[in-house]
């Protein structure tokens, strides 16, 4: 797959210094901030990319797992905002509402670490655990992660007093300690944010290099025969579908702070689809197709779609159209095929690629 | 490698109230090419599937001491039971070596899944030599012929270092030439190995098979060596008489006996 490693290398350490040093440099702090959303978007598309892409499962409820790593972050930054008092839209309806139990642990900075990290690991390991063991897969894992999504959102929607339903969580003051006004700590956060993006790229780049990348691809291709080779590929899959739970609870997390609210509409079935496209345009088995399709999504949405918010989705579904048509891998395959088309032949598998060439050559 | 046999008494596999399989019994050992053959829907390849764990069966179906019914896919594998498909089912977007790979992996701790891959084992260097796919080594599985990726399957048993091969149908599809290297090579194989094919090519049969057992519409109906099972006058009746137009033209071969005789005289 990956013939050439150091080439994928090199391109993350380009793409590190643009996100790291150059965009710092260059973009406003509001156009900055944009691209830490951005940033967020794009570790959980790497994730999908890792578990759509390679594992063959369409998650198509990955808000659910951003939200875990969301609402955990909101909930510490509100403690953390509201200090000794109760949250004020809690005592909104009830002045002496006292503080939901589920609260109280996110107070503490370790808890809510923790929380980002383990919530997922352990919702994706127990769901993907019984879904893979019993071969749920293809439209049927798609429509149930959805419905997930769709649970959840409507979950928190419903739960105003102890979530903030559709208001959701915002007016956050302080970052573990650090003023969020200041824009000095508004760079150290999406700093923060880019980090973990490059980090998250590595760890796909490992994956993918690894013989877990091959067994994931089998996997993908034709399971049952995994399965004659003498491993279960439930376990595969659950380790790419943990991992992909894992990313988007990271971006999830990173979210609050960066856009400064959290609400079921971020975290729901449509928001969910929004990082499946980005993916899919992206090119969803690439290594970079994933976070620079989620990228330019979320670009898109923030520039079209505030100048003209009627016309954006359309032009999102005719891009999305258009792409899955023409180039089902996605736009990072768009250079090989130009490369292809320039220089015919070793590129092209062996012997019978020969004869088109030439016939195309005649006709030109 | 191994003394143990694969020994199947009374296999029995229905499907909600159709009897695929009703009591087969049959064993193989290493050192042997044998035979399962039958006409079509004899239940030669449920048999496999049973035995593998595809498919629910009742009855016994034990690798030494160990019974291998009634337990997961993967776990049979890890006994020692591999399988390959009727259609060749290899990983097309994978190369040669990364098939092998995945296959020598089983005895690999999972850490290692996490590195990437330097070198080649020497296994699988030596199922490649087996196999003859050495020069084959980077080519993407997808784009091999039909008899390399069959030969691949082959070759992936091999390093997963598999006791016992379930063939179904290796040759299918294939040249004569490739055909006669196939048995050449599965004869070399069982030495050390027990090789169970399950076959419809009678010619194939005849002139690699150590031993035979036909079966017809979920039963043993014949065993033995291929001589006893062509003389055997229950054979020729059900290939002649009441099995379909198809399979009677495939049997004709076998119910010429001199031609048959003769091929066996040439071995």
């Amino acid at each position: 797959m990956t013939k050439k490693p150091w080439i994928s290398l090199s391109g993350i350490g380009v793409f590190a210094v643009l996100l790291l040093a150059v965009a710092p440099l260059v973009l406003s702090d509001h156009w900055l901030n944009n691209l830490g959303k951005y940033c967020c978007w794009a570790i959980a598309a790497v994730g999908i990319g890792l578990a759509w892409g390679r594992g063959g499962m369409l998650v198509m409820g990955q808000g659910v797992f951003f939200a875990l790593g969301a609402y955990s972050m909101a909930m510490h930054l509100t403690l953390e905002t509201a200090g000794d008092r109760v949250p004020g839209f809690m005592v909104l309806y009830d002045p002496l509402a006292p503080l939901p139990m589920f609260w109280e642990p996110f107070r503490s900075t370790g808890f809510t670490l923790l929380a980002i990290v383990l919530l997922p690991v352990v919702v994706a390991g127990a769901l993907g655990y019984a879904l893979f063991k019993r071969r749920v897969k293809g439209a049927y894992f798609a429509i149930l992660t959805q419905a997930l999504a769709v649970a959840l959102a409507t979950l928190i929607s419903s739960t105003i007093r102890e979530t903030g339903g559709d208001t959701g969580l915002s007016d956050f003051k302080y970052f573990f300690g650090f003023v969020l006004n200041d824009p000095a700590n508004r760079l150290m956060v999406y700093l923060i944010a880019a980090t973990l993006l490059i980090v998250c790229l590595l760890a796909v780049w490992q994956f993918y290099r690894s013989r877990f990348g091959e067994l994931l691809v089998a996997t993908r291709d034709a399971e049952e025969r995994v399965r004659f080779l003498g491993y279960d590929p439930a376990n595969v899959k659950l380790v790419a579908f943990v991992v992909s739970a894992l990313m988007a609870s990271i971006g999830g997390a990173m979210f609050v702070p960066i856009v400064g609210i959290i609400t079921p509409a971020e975290i729901g079935a449509a928001a969910s689809i929004l990082m499946i496209a980005g993916v899919a345009l992206g090119g969803r088995a690439s290594l970079f197709g994933p976070a620079l399709g989620a990228m330019a999504v979320g670009w898109g949405q923030s520039s079209l779609g505030s100048t003209w918010p009627d016309g954006w989705t359309y032009i999102l579904g005719l891009l999305f159209v258009v792409v899955i048509l023409f180039l089902p891998n996605g736009l990072s395959s768009l250079p090989a095929r130009l490369m292809r088309r320039q220089r015919p032949g070793p590129v092209e598998p062996p012997a019978p690629a020969i004869a088109p060439a030439e016939l195309e050559e005649v006709k030109s | 490698m191994t003394d143990a046999s694969l020994v199947v008494t009374d296999l029995q596999v229905e499907f909600s109230g159709f009897v695929a399989v009703g009591g087969v019994s049959f064993d193989a050992h290493p050192g042997e090419v044998r035979f399962l053959i039958g006409p079509n829907g004899a239940g030669k390849t449920t048999c496999i599937d049973a035995v593998t764990g595809l498919t629910r069966g009742t009855g016994s179906a034990r690798l030494g001491d160990t019974e291998l019914l009634g337990r997961p896919v993967h776990k049979i594998v890890r006994l020692g039971v591999g399988r390959t498909f009727q259609t060749a089912s290899v990983f097309d977007e994978l190369t040669v070596l990364q098939n092998l790979d995945i296959a020598a992996g089983r005895h690999r701790p999972w850490v290692s899944l996490l590195r990437a891959r330097r070198g080649v084992d020497p296994s699988i260097e030596h199922a490649l030599e087996e196999t003859g796919l050495t020069g084959e080594l980077a080519t993407p599985a997808g784009i091999l012929s039909h008899g390399q990726k069959q030969w691949l399957e082959i070759a992936m048993l091999l390093v997963q270092d598999a006791k016992v091969l379930l063939l179904d149908e290796p040759v299918a599809g294939m040249s004569q030439d490739e055909r006669t290297a196939t048995g050449e090579r599965l004869q070399r194989i069982a030495a050390k190995r027990i090789v169970l094919v399950v076959e419809h090519d009678m010619d194939f049969m005849r002139r690699f098979a150590t031993r035979v057992t036909v079966l017809h519409q979920g039963q043993v109906l014949s065993q033995g060596t291929v001589a006893e099972v062509q003389a055997d006058p229950k054979v020729q009746e059900v290939y002649l008489g009441t099995a379909g137009a198809a399979t009677t033209a495939a049997m004709a071969v076998v119910l010429e006996p001199s031609a048959a005789t003769q091929t066996l005289k040439e071995q």
